[in-house]
């Protein structure tokens, strides 16, 4: 590791270590995406009915691509299907006060409305839910850490971020070794839903009482690292930032407030 | 200089079982004590309260007094004592931090807590590296690494913040003979040249028999036994406490049950 070091220079951490992302989107700093990413969420929310999301979302598959992020990005809007399916689901059939229903099937009244308006919210939750996808697949955790802490955020506030965001990928791994496990020992987990749903349980109970138990082990593990030494961490790497970032996030706090104060006056409430 | 442990009783939070009773312990600087007994005979329970994060992270009640050095557990907040006496779990994977993208960084993740100067860091990160032989694994993902080279890790981990002492629970359990006789050397070369105290809790006595100095029993929370690690681990009480003797002591053994001399 240290073959690389001219002789006499004080050692430093291997390139590997110090080598920052490249590329448009991923060489911003870590705030700058979150903040990005804000204004995304918002924007999808706040923004007319149609206009916010559909923009956002060409806006983040733009980014995803830029990043190349987006087969990544792929994996999670499929496992929002089943949750995109519900909310067209009920709307599209119980609508409530409809006048454009389509047909009457009992207590069921699919509706144009209901559809459009089940259309627009799936629209502004993925729309949201991948603008922060992307901000996440784009940023390195320790990086978003060392920034947040250098912004002033306490270090055990930042490492429950860290440790929220990186407990995702973890607790998935978890899960497919559990149904691993517990399809060997002959549970049904494939085939028609309800053989499906009937496995929750004994999956779900290790993960959640497994994360419960590892909390303890964690908090021990990180107290005998000196977790909670007083003072700011040793950085090892100086992050991406630069003078129009600089600016660029004031602008895009001004357009979180903006944009409040653009739906309730009503300018944004306005567009189609 | 040493790690001491002077009458200590210790029951959990909320249970008024008493897992420890009465246990003195003595670590010196410079030496290796191995700690052997069955399943929930206390060792680990014993590594954390000699770690000084039970009671202090985890609760409980702690009758007796213990020392590192001359600092007392009961005064001394956490990150003084993560300084004087490394701690390795028995389970890697809640030992790594989870934020750390390679390994290189995970086992920088203490000297960094310390705010050490770079260089420092550095130079830990590569001692701890170098002395476990673990260098074709610092730029992999610390989330992607078998249990037995995340114990590596997390072992790199402890190493890296050059504690005076080391309390490692079963640091090779999930280790193959390789990785064990590895680690093995490391312990022995940290007690003779940096002159480190290790009290290591271990199923593998033949380990212990080639690196302890001195072993130590324990059952139901009290030690049983201690003393020379030659003399405890042919202790013919062993098997009795749930701990099997070394292969050399059991194959005399089955020697002499067979009327077969050994030479």
């Amino acid at each position: 590791m240290t073959a690389d070091r001219p002789t006499g220079s004080p050692p430093s951490p291997p390139d590997f270590v110090l080598q920052a992302p490249s590329g448009a989107y991923l060489s911003l700093n870590p705030a700058t995406k979150l903040l990005v990413a804000a204004v995304e969420v918002e924007a999808a929310f706040l923004v007319g009915t149609w206009t916010g999301p559909v923009l956002v979302l060409l806006l983040v598959l733009a980014s995803a691509a830029i990043a190349g992020v987006l087969p990544r990005l792929a994996v999670i809007v499929a496992v929002t299907v089943p949750i995109v399916a519900s909310i067209m689901l009920i709307n599209g059939f119980l609508y409530p006060g409809a006048v454009d229903v389509i047909v009457r099937i009992g207590p069921l009244a699919p509706s144009v409305s209901g559809f459009q308006f089940g259309l627009q919210i799936t629209l502004r939750l993925l729309a949201a839910s991948l603008a922060l996808a992307v901000a996440y697949l784009a940023t390195r955790t320790d990086d978003l850490l060392s920034d947040l802490e250098r912004r002033g955020f306490g270090r055990r506030a930042t490492y429950v971020i860290g440790s929220a965001i990186e407990t995702v990928p973890r607790t998935v791994d978890r899960a497919a070794e559990i149904v691993d496990a517990q399809r060997s020992r002959g549970l049904d987990t494939e085939g028609r839903w309800w053989r499906r749903a009937r496995g929750i349980v004994p999956l779900a109970a290790p993960v959640v009482f497994g994360a419960l138990t590892e909390v303890e082990e964690r908090t021990m593990a990180l107290e005998a690292r000196a977790f909670s030494t007083p003072g700011p961490r040793t950085v090892l790497r100086v992050l991406p930032d630069s003078t129009p970032q600089r600016l660029g996030r004031y602008v895009l706090l001004l357009a979180l407030v903006a944009m409040i104060v653009g739906r309730i006056t009503g300018p944004l409430a306005v567009l189609p | 200089m040493s790690l001491r442990l002077e009458g200590v009783s210790y029951r959990y939070a909320g249970s008024t079982a008493t897992v420890l009773s009465g246990v003195d312990l003595v670590v010196e600087r410079g030496e290796v004590v191995g700690l052997v007994g069955a399943n929930e005979a206390g060792k680990t329970t014993l590594c954390l309260v000699a770690a000084g994060l039970a009671p202090a992270t985890i609760g409980g009640r702690l009758v007796g007094t213990v020392h590192i050095d001359d600092l007392s557990t009961a005064v001394a907040r956490p990150f003084e004592l993560a300084q004087r006496c490394g701690t390795l779990f028995q389970n890697p994977a809640t030992q790594l931090s989870g934020t750390a993208p390679t390994v290189w960084e995970e086992i920088a993740f203490g000297p960094r807590n310390l705010a050490l100067p770079l260089a420092e860091v550095v130079a830990r990160v590569e001692e701890a590296v170098r002395l476990l032989a673990i260098g074709d694994l610092v730029r992999r993902d610390p989330a992607r690494l078998s249990g037995g080279q995340a114990q590596l890790i997390a072992l790199a981990g402890v190493l890296a913040l050059r504690p005076s002492y080391l309390i490692l629970d079963e640091p090779t359990s999930q280790l193959d003979p390789q990785g064990t006789r590895l680690v093995g050397d490391a312990l022995a070369a940290l007690a003779a040249h940096a002159n480190v105290g290790v009290l290591i809790v271990e199923h593998k006595t033949d380990l212990l028999a080639g690196l302890a100095s001195r072993v130590a029993v324990i059952e139901a929370g009290r030690l049983v036994a201690g003393g020379p690690a030659a003399d405890t681990l042919a202790d013919e009480r062993l098997p009795g406490w749930g701990v099997q003797p070394p292969a050399p002591v059991r194959l005399a053994r089955a020697a002499a049950a067979a009327g077969v001399s050994l030479g």
